[in-house]
């Protein structure tokens, strides 16, 4: 971290790469969530905890522009410098920022994949969706990025449902990484793996964020993930943010009683 | 050339003019004028049962219903040939319902309705054609929702098209698809140009007659407008390009028309033939003896 931080250019005081205000999405009372407000900056890992049903997975959706709030905002700042207003802006534009500047990791591969075509061409879609018509270039980046996440890039013909669990998972990685992008939304992508698998996973996970400097919003439930990747952690309950702040402080000295009852209940083998 | 023009079949009474309704035929052409005016874009209609199977041409044959009128000169061809059941069948059925002049012969024809072939005599800007289409949506085999399909078109989110082309080249080390190869029209819409050959493709392209596309089972109408850029997509490093024949067709001896291959026997021995029967006649007719003993 000290590294990445010496390296950045401190010209002048950091600026959000992302900021939402006050952002709601109800289904019921206490249904979704509400009133989140958070600023994450170019680099940073802002972790999202809380147990089943907390809301993680609606803000995820809202925070990505995949769904309207009932109310709030989100700012990003993009590569060009100007200020998109998530919500305001066209479809067009949001989509446009999924697939370039924006990645998205599902929890289940199946459903960040396409499941019929190879695991070239999945990794090479988004470089095609943004014009690139070179085969030659976009076999380079299929190879090229089957190594960075660990698979034998002489599978990059097989379909991805021959992949393992894992596999898959470092392949929907691969596939929105390849696009450079500045932030990625990541929604429980350890779950359904086995203990070691996730391990893996999240020691390339780490590395390429450290490396690529990315910006990521994970949401998880599992409290080790966070520590070990999250710069910062936010911890949910019933629709509202109980708790924020570093994730060695809420970890190590939780406030609420939720955060302490979440901390303690984590096994300790 | 009387020959070709068959007039064995009075019009039926009891149907209205070309099997549809007045009613019917004024949908229609509303959806062809949209059609014409954004070209690629498909057009929803309200699909009429029509006394034939889905897949058998529904949907080219509302469209040639709509747009028939008493004086035209009606074409069908079905795979190149005019002498196929389908083909037979449909300009049977116009001859009975519309009373109107059929033929084989492509320059004597103002509406051809067509499967699978673009006739390889130039068309002009006098002339119609008319696809039967049965999946016109190209990027349904990569996205099979409906609501999905339509906001890429809207969005112009066409990157998954190449993807299948991608797959093609890593696949078979060059881009198989030889049939309803996307095309873009006009720089916008990415569309299916139905079943054709991608041999017929460049024939899309500035052509000066109109072309209309009707799905049946799909109900959706597009339109190519005489003139308009239609671009095959392909790859800088793999372009597209068109099949090619080492040997010419046995009758005609054409070396650049589309060619069937034909097991004549039971050693398997093969014979290469013109689809485009009508071309192939015609060629016979106007250079005789000397291409007889072609190969």
């Amino acid at each position: 971290m000290n590294a990445a931080e010496h390296m950045l250019p401190r010209s002048e005081p950091a600026q959000p790469l992302f900021s939402a205000r006050d952002l709601t999405r109800l289904f019921g009372p206490e249904k979704g969530c509400q009133g989140v407000s958070f600023d994450l900056y170019p680099g940073e890992v802002l972790g999202i905890v809380g147990e089943s049903g907390s809301g993680k997975s609606t803000l995820l959706s809202l925070l990505s522009g995949r769904c309207q709030p009932d109310r709030g905002t989100v700012t990003y700042r993009a590569m060009n410098g100007s200020q998109v207003d998530l919500y305001s802006a066209s479809e067009a534009e949001r989509r446009t920022l999924l697939r370039t500047e924006w990645g998205f990791v599902e929890q289940n591969p199946r459903d960040g994949l396409r499941m019929a075509v190879s695991a070239g061409a999945n990794i090479g879609e988004r470089l095609m969706a943004q014009g690139v018509r070179d085969y030659g270039r976009l076999r380079a980046a299929g190879i090229n990025w089957l190594k960075q996440v660990e698979i034998d890039p002489l599978r990059i013909d097989d379909l991805p449902r021959t992949y393992s669990g894992g596999m898959q998972q470092r392949l929907q990685i691969a596939r929105n990484l390849v696009s450079s992008p500045r932030l990625v939304f990541m929604d429980e992508p350890t779950g359904g793996l086995d203990v070691s698998v996730q391990a893996r996973l999240l020691d390339l996970l780490r590395g390429l964020v450290r490396e690529l400097d990315l910006a990521v919003v994970i949401v998880t439930h599992d409290l080790a993930v966070a520590r070990l990747l999250a710069d910062r952690l936010m911890v949910m309950r019933r629709s509202h943010v109980v708790e924020a702040g570093l994730t060695d402080q809420v970890l190590d000295d939780p406030q609420h009683p939720y955060s302490q009852l979440l901390v303690s209940s984590v096994l300790q083998p | 050339m009387t020959v070709h023009t068959q007039s064995g079949h009075a019009p039926d009474s009891g149907y209205n003019f070309a099997y549809l309704d007045e009613q019917t035929k004024r949908m229609i052409r509303r959806g062809l004028l949209k059609a014409v005016a954004v070209p690629g874009y498909q057009v929803p209609f309200g699909g009429r049962e029509m006394p034939l199977p889905y897949g058998w041409g529904t949907g080219g044959m509302q469209l040639t219903a709509a747009i028939l009128g008493s004086d035209d000169v009606l074409k069908v061809i079905d795979q190149g040939a005019d002498d196929t059941t389908n083909a037979v069948s449909i300009r049977r059925f116009f001859a009975r319902t519309a009373g109107v002049r059929t033929t084989t012969r492509t320059p004597e024809a103002t509406v051809i309705q067509t499967r699978h072939r673009i006739p390889e005599t130039a068309l002009t800007g006098d002339q119609i054609m008319v696809y039967q289409v049965p999946i016109p949506e190209p990027l349904r085999f990569i996205e099979p929702s409906e609501t999905e399909t339509r906001t890429m078109h809207a969005l112009g989110d066409y990157g998954v098209m190449h993807v299948k082309l991608y797959e093609d080249i890593a696949t078979f080390g060059h881009i198989a698809t030889s049939y309803a190869y996307p095309v873009t029209v006009d720089e916008r819409y990415v569309m299916d140009p139905s079943p054709i050959p991608k041999f017929d493709n460049p024939k899309l392209h500035m052509s000066p007659a109109l072309m209309l596309f009707g799905a049946g089972r799909e109900k959706r109408l597009y339109a190519v407008p005489p003139y308009t850029r239609v671009v095959s997509l392909d790859f800088d490093d793999h372009p597209f390009a068109i099949q090619r024949w080492d040997e010419c067709c046995a009758f005609c001896g054409s070396r650049d028309s589309y060619l069937d291959e034909l097991i004549v026997d039971d050693a398997g021995s093969k014979r290469f033939v013109c689809s485009d029967t009508d071309y192939c006649m015609q060629r016979r007719d106007t250079a005789p003896a000397s291409e007889e003993n072609a190969p």
